[in-house]
């Protein structure tokens, strides 16, 4: 009788480290930054209400506003690109070409290097090729753009690759053998049994990518650091390439009366990535077929 | 097996994790107790060492604790922000001039009276604050300009094509390029590649320009109009900022076409090798360019000529964007143990060597050492002479945001990519703007 009880206090005992843990990681830090988003400060522990004139004036920024859209574009065409380079790529190395073992950790290792490291190096690349053209990364908005989404595809492709080969690898030879007999063809069994069957994979590596992308701040920040910029008529200056959390980051620092405006932004931004993951992952979960 | 082996390493693991969270909180209780202690977030890199040792120097003189943090280049104003959120924040840390100040005037104590304010030789070097509040002292004192390699130039000018015949004739803009001009025409002759070094507009480079650069034109509006300060600015000098800058990136050993990513190390490296014979920096390069093995006698520094009426009566560029102020929110031990250190720093024999030899540093203190720095003899000689120093107005400008935009519109032009206008646009609307989002 007073099993049940006992249980539940060893279970509360044994979860407390790791709860406390996530409170003091992350409850605790996301509440108090949110409430900062409502406040006028310079240091956190010196914080005014003011209410929501933070937000006005993160809507007002046109930095902000001009990331976002530069960071939407971005991710559409990464999470594309990479997607597909994944998925193609971890096709050709299941057909069991002499080899693919090499491969598979050849196109993994771009993943083990660091965000930063990789922006600088990737930008010696870019500006060594343009240098021949009398151009710069620092001039050109599209070289900016088409460089974070190539050094992205480089990076993230491998990984993803990884989990679309143990995607590919799960879909029973029996399933393609009965479609095969019912007379599939190669396209039809790519179609309705390929992919159906790998729904989980392609949700799990979208999802990925599309957050990686949304949040990067690492490589953008190495490669490109948001330049070129553009001075507005107003006379202040609009970085071009500049992502949303690069935006925050730089907002927060520029004054001691802009931390609550970029605290306001990343609120902003935190709402926007749930959403569009939360909708991403339910658009993706309904396409998924049970084994 | 392997088990046990991960066992073991937790048990040790936990046991040091103990040990040293213990060791570390009997530390501090002993440290803190009577005598306050002393917290200086440092601005520049470079002299990092150097404050590392003096302050290891005044712990074994009187048993204070120091500690120095230096915060990475470019990042002091972050460092700075969230060291103050922590309970041993800085005691002593510091502010660019009054646009800083303004960030962080709640938190910096009165300095009004303290021994290390009356040991300054004049009272300007204090910062007030918009109150007429002394809040912080300038602990150092720089100068900048064209630094010029005096071997080369000299050789220009008793080559046949020189127009100007001797170094001290040059002192106008107009001079300045007919000698630019001259040097970039006959640059294999001189076995330079270029007149000027290259004004790279990378961000370790490009504060040259978007900065001390753009401080003269706004020197001499504030001269005009008699201000120190304005909301908005006009703008006057804005040609004559065009016509150094062109000088700059015209007579150049790099195309202006390739200046966009050219760093500051490039910059240096050009005028070490002797690539070029002018080079825009300050009498902080002493140290870099002498530690390169080039001699006093090889080096010089001219006023920065823009051709303003008048201007063969200009002197370097001469102040301070670097103001030691101390944290109001500390304890008074511990402002105390801090005003005694900086007192001691500028009085104490150890503490002014330190300064004046590891770091360079001119300092504007009574007891200060006479510095070694060449560039820093030539203000004084020019002073002397009659000259007029050119004050650092920069430290007004409305923040760094607007340095940006100035410098990639700058960066935009020297590439052809930009417009002229563009820099005028950011700086003169720009600066309204920016203005005030700070106030």
């Amino acid at each position: 009788m007073f099993r049940k009880p006992k249980r539940k206090l060893y279970s509360l005992i044994f979860v407390l480290p790791t709860f406390a843990a996530f409170v003091i990681g992350f409850i605790y830090p996301f509440f108090s930054g949110v409430y900062l988003s409502f406040c006028k400060f310079r240091t956190t522990s010196n914080a005014k209400f003011i209410g929501f004139d933070n937000y006005i004036k993160a809507f007002q920024n046109e930095g902000f506003i001009r990331s976002f859209w530069f960071t939407a574009l971005f991710v559409i065409v990464s999470v594309v690109l990479i997607n597909l380079i994944a998925f193609f790529v971890a096709y050709a190395l299941t057909l069991g070409i002499r080899g693919s073992n090499v491969f598979r950790t050849v196109f993994f290792m771009p993943n083990l290097i660091g965000g930063i490291i990789l922006g600088y190096i990737w930008q010696l690349i870019f500006n060594g090729i343009l240098k021949n053209y009398g151009t710069n990364l620092a001039l050109n908005a599209n070289y900016g753009f088409w460089g974070l989404v190539i050094l992205m595809c480089w990076q993230q492709a491998g990984y993803m690759m990884i989990i679309y080969i143990a995607g590919f690898q799960s879909v029973p030879g029996d399933l393609y053998e009965a479609a095969k007999i019912d007379g599939a063809n190669k396209h039809q069994l790519l179609r309705n049994v390929t992919i159906p069957m790998m729904m989980p994979s392609i949700t799990i590596c979208t999802f990925l990518t599309l957050t990686n992308s949304f949040k990067l701040f690492d490589q953008n920040l190495a490669l490109t650091g948001g330049a070129p910029g553009v001075v507005s008529e107003g006379g202040t200056m609009v970085y071009q390439t500049q992502m949303m959390a690069l935006n925050i980051y730089r907002t927060f620092y520029e004054n001691a009366n802009s931390r609550g405006v970029g605290q306001a932004e990343a609120v902003i931004f935190f709402i926007i990535v749930v959403v569009i993951a939360l909708a991403q992952l339910a658009f993706t979960r309904k396409r998924e077929v049970q084994q | 097996m392997k088990r046990k082996i991960f066992k073991s390493i937790a048990a040790v693991g936990m046991a040091c994790f103990i040990a040293v969270s213990c060791m570390a909180g009997c530390s501090t209780d002993g440290g803190t107790e009577k005598k306050g202690t002393v917290f200086y977030l440092n601005f520049k890199p470079e002299q990092d060492k150097a404050w590392q040792n003096l302050a290891k120097a005044y712990t074994e003189e009187t048993g204070v604790n120091v500690k120095v943090t230096t915060a990475a280049e470019g990042t002091y104003e972050e460092t700075l922000t969230a060291e103050m959120d922590k309970d041993n924040a800085p005691t002593l840390f510091q502010v660019n001039g009054p646009i800083g100040l303004a960030n962080w005037d709640e938190d910096c104590m009165d300095l009004e009276g303290t021994d290390v304010y009356n040991e300054l030789t004049s009272k300007d070097y204090a910062l007030k604050n918009t109150d007429g509040v002394v809040k912080g002292i300038a602990y150092v004192i720089e100068t900048y300009g064209i630094i010029y390699n005096r071997t080369i130039l000299q050789k220009y000018c008793d080559s046949d094509f020189a127009t100007v015949k001797k170094i001290e004739d040059i002192n106008s803009f107009d001079k300045l390029k007919t000698v630019a001009d001259e040097i970039q025409a006959n640059a294999e002759a001189l076995g330079v590649k270029g007149a000027f070094t290259s004004t790279g507009m990378d961000s370790s480079s490009d504060w040259r320009f978007k900065t001390h650069l753009a401080n003269i034109p706004v020197y001499y509006e504030y001269k005009d109009e008699n201000i120190t300060s304005t909301k908005e600015i006009k703008g006057t000098y804005l040609d004559n900022y065009k016509n150094i800058f062109d000088l700059y990136i015209t007579d150049s050993t790099t195309k202006p076409t390739d200046l966009a990513n050219k760093t500051g190390t490039d910059s240096e490296t050009e005028f070490i090798k002797g690539q070029a014979v002018f080079f825009q920096n300050g009498s902080w390069e002493y140290g870099v360019l002498t530690e390169a093995g080039m001699k006093d006698e090889d080096l010089g520094m001219l006023p920065i000529y823009i051709g303003v009426e008048g201007e063969e009566n200009q002197g370097l560029c001469t102040g301070s964007e670097n103001y030691w102020v101390v944290n109001a929110n500390s304890s008074e031990e511990d402002q105390q143990a801090t005003l005694d250190f900086m007192k001691w720093c500028v009085t104490s024999e150890t503490g002014t060597k330190a300064m004046a030899d590891e770091m360079n540093f001119v300092i504007p203190f009574k007891s200060a050492k006479e510095a070694t720095n060449i560039f820093v003899k030539t203000d004084k000689e020019m002073t002397e002479a009659g000259k007029t120093p050119v004050s650092w107005n920069f430290t007004t400008m409305p923040s760094e945001n607007w340095k940006d935009g100035v410098g990639v519109a700058l960066t935009q032009y020297a590439a052809g990519t930009g417009k002229w206008e563009d820099v005028v646009k950011a700086f003169v609307d720009g600066w309204k703007t920016e203005y005030a989002k700070v106030s």
